[in-house]
């Protein structure tokens, strides 16, 4: 790449390529856009639609396509975009040094930030959504990163434990503390169950079957109205009590007890301690298990599951755990959802909400811990502060998507680290990981 | 070392569809022997390697193999991880089939895995931290640590087993198959793309695991030179039938073999098609 060392000397000779290839864009966008954007439908007087065309729009679209294209061809060639070839090694090696303290960092933040936004309720329950999708993110790594199962799914395992505490609470008084871990113990269960039909497949065919797994429990919750009060969802269910106190202003409560002004922060603080130590719980587990012959085998089976098995690991028992301990965890999440919104429906359990779940471990990187917390964050956290600009909102995750996979094609953390060292420790590229291999 | 057969393999047929791959092959590999298993490609050896360990059904026949402590295992009624876990065969493939993305010493350690199992407790013991399973982990990675030495790769355990050389790759899918302790240890192709110097090595490594390790080898090689130097037994295979079996010295001899790999003269087709039976 002797050529990108010196682009000053090589842009005059790339003019021509660059203004053909921009051409060639910018009619690819013209084509692309016209109807999206180009042409606008509203509703007439009388009912039917009249289209109004938006050229203006569509030629500054084409515009911008046509001048990145140039600019791109002219500095950096034709050469596949790799970002971080342009950073000098400086800028990598304190990346390299930050990230090792960034686990601790974001862990101590964690611990500390309902003191910090204790007058702020909107950044409370921001934290706790966030907190959320980080538990369910090292759940579905266990299945999708560890294992390398494609489930698109995931979310009908976060349905089934909100439905199963919501259920036993409502129907046989069961404090959350007890319903928590039988929602874990019945997705698990339902997790086995998904798991036996998609033994034989892999990659994108499991993909397509856990996808309509996730669409059957949807829909299933929404007609079986006797049970789960089909698209009116379940109403009132119980909040979770600080260990039998219940967070009210009376005698018995929480505030009253330990000698406090009551708040109704307190139980906002509380979901936050409480969703942090599910959310800890799954990484613990996650990493002790990767240092377990069962964490071992999975991540043999994402890369060979035939050498796996000539060397006697029954694949169905290990697919099956894999699939049950990721499922456990979405439950257990899925429990703590339902507690503290008290109430829940169909609505909550679309498949977008699949398809975040797996965006945040893809773009996390495969396997990797922090970098399944660090993209929760971003995703969730930058999704919520762009509310203000619903109308964009997909447009800049979306692009914000292309960016990421364009520069960090293993996604955020890019590195394998081994479950066990024989003499140093030392990361592995995770270009070497083969997904899915048969 | 020739003792009683560890594996006897009695009219074996495996037909797929209107195919038939391997006819009626019946042949015995004595424990502690290297028995090799040639033949002109698509002669059917690598069908007859994926019945043995499990990887496909035969449609008839009986697989017997005798483990040292005297059990008897019907490889053709186990499933494939069960010949690798029971009875004791490991095998390779004869396209590399290591864990790429994972250090040599996971690649190791993931060949140990029921051992490791039993004594995590089935993950239970170990989830907790037991001493149990930290003892048997040692002792696994002493293991890995021996056969990396072994084969030469001990400097590199910590690095992903994809960014080997081939050669190294070859060893270490053989390594890898050790660590599982097997009684019979099937290699397909372990030459194939090795250099002169590799090559050597190689023969070093099979004949080290067969007298110190007491483990019996079943071969599919096609370099001549290695099964001539290397096997107790040949069993020569041509369009899915056995052709020829004995020592060295008889199967180079054999007109039906050379026939199989050369060709013969226009005028004495009929002759030897007449001999071999078609």
């Amino acid at each position: 790449m002797t050529e990108q060392s010196a682009p000053a000397a090589a842009v005059p000779s790339r003019f021509p390529a660059a203004l053909k290839s921009a051409a060639l864009s910018a009619l690819v966008a013209f084509g692309l856009f016209s109807l999206i954007v180009g042409a606008r439908t509203d509703q007439g007087p009388t009912g039917a639609l009249i289209v109004f065309p938006r050229l203006d729009d569509l030629a500054w679209l084409a515009g911008v396509v046509f001048a990145g294209s140039f600019l791109r061809t002219l500095l950096f060639g034709d050469a596949p975009l790799q970002v971080s070839r342009h950073f000098p090694s400086g800028v990598k090696r304190i990346g390299a040094r930050l990230s090792r303290f960034a686990a601790p960092a974001l862990l101590g933040f964690a611990l500390i930030a309902p003191l910090l936004f204790y007058s702020n309720r909107y950044y409370l329950d921001l934290s706790i959504l966030v907190l959320t999708y980080v538990m369910l993110g090292w759940g579905l790594n266990i299945v999708v990163g560890l294992a390398g199962l494609l489930d698109l799914g995931y979310v009908a395992f976060y349905a089934v434990g909100a439905y199963s505490y919501a259920l036993l609470a409502q129907n046989f008084g069961l404090s959350f503390w007890i319903g928590l871990p039988l929602a874990g113990i019945l997705a698990a269960f339902w997790g086995v169950l998904l798991g036996f039909p998609v033994l034989r497949l892999r990659g994108d065919y499991l993909a397509i079957v856990t996808l309509a797994f996730g669409e059957i429990i949807r829909l299933v919750l929404i007609n079986w109205q006797s049970f789960t009060g089909g698209p009116n969802g379940i109403a009132s269910i119980p909040r979770p009590s600080f260990f039998g106190l219940p967070f009210t202003d009376d005698e018995g409560g929480f505030a009253h007890t330990f000698g406090l002004e009551f708040s109704p922060i307190h139980r906002i603080v509380f979901l936050f301690y409480v969703i942090l130590a599910l959310a800890l719980l799954t990484n613990w587990v996650t990493i002790r298990l990767r240092r377990l012959p069962i964490g071992r085998a999975w991540e043999a089976l994402r890369e060979d599951e035939i050498a796996c098995r000539s060397l006697g690991i029954n694949t169905t028992n290990t697919k099956l755990t894999a699939f049950a301990i990721g499922a456990m965890f979405g439950g257990f999440a899925g429990a703590f959802f339902a507690t503290r919104q008290g109430f829940i429906s169909p609505e909550s359990f679309v498949f977008m909400e699949s398809a975040l779940i797996l965006a945040i471990v893809v773009l996390g990187g495969m396997g990797s811990q922090l970098g399944v917390a660090v993209a929760a964050l971003v995703m969730i956290g930058a999704f919520e502060l762009l509310r203000e600009f619903a109308q964009y909102r997909m447009l800049v995750f979306g692009f914000a998507m292309v960016l990421i996979m364009v520069w960090r094609p293993r996604g955020l953390i890019g590195t394998r680290v081994p479950s066990i060292f024989l003499r140093k420790e030392k990361e592995l590229p995770s270009s070497m990981v083969a997904e899915g291999r048969r | 070392m020739t003792g009683a057969p560890i594996l006897q393999v009695e009219h074996l047929e495996m037909r797929f569809g209107g195919l038939v791959a391997v006819h009626d092959l019946s042949f015995a590999a004595n424990r502690g022997d290297i028995t090799a298993l040639i033949g002109p490609n698509g002669a059917g050896k690598t069908t007859v390697f994926n019945c043995i360990t499990g990887f496909y059904k035969p449609s008839t026949g009986m697989l017997r193999l005798v483990t040292s402590d005297g059990a008897s295992h019907l490889l053709e009624r186990l499933p494939d991880f069960r010949i690798a876990q029971e009875a004791r065969v490991a095998r390779t493939f004869q396209n590399i089939r290591l864990f790429p993305g994972m250090s040599l010493l996971e690649n190791l350690l993931v060949a140990q895995h029921n051992t490791l199992m039993r004594a995590s407790g089935y993950t239970v013991l170990g989830l907790f931290g037991f001493g149990s399973y930290t003892r048997a982990e040692a002792a696994a990675v002493e293991n890995a640590r021996y056969w990396l030495d072994r084969i030469g790769l001990l400097p590199r355990a910590d690095d992903a087993a994809g960014e080997l050389p081939y050669g190294a790759q070859r060893r270490l899918e053989i390594a890898r198959a050790m660590c599982s302790a097997p009684e019979l240890l099937c290699l397909d192709e372990p030459a194939a793309g090795l250099n002169a110097r590799e090559s050597a090595e190689l023969e070093d490594l099979l004949l080290f695991i067969r007298e110190q390790h007491r483990t019996s080898i079943l071969l599919i090689e096609h370099d001549m030179s290695v099964v001539m130097r290397m096997s107790d037994r040949i069993v020569v295979l041509d369009y899915g039938t056995k052709i020829c079996e004995g020592t060295p010295a008889q199967v180079r001899n054999d007109p039906k073999v050379i026939a199989a790999y050369l060709g013969v003269e226009e005028e004495e087709v009929d002759k030897v098609e007449a001999e071999v039976g078609l």
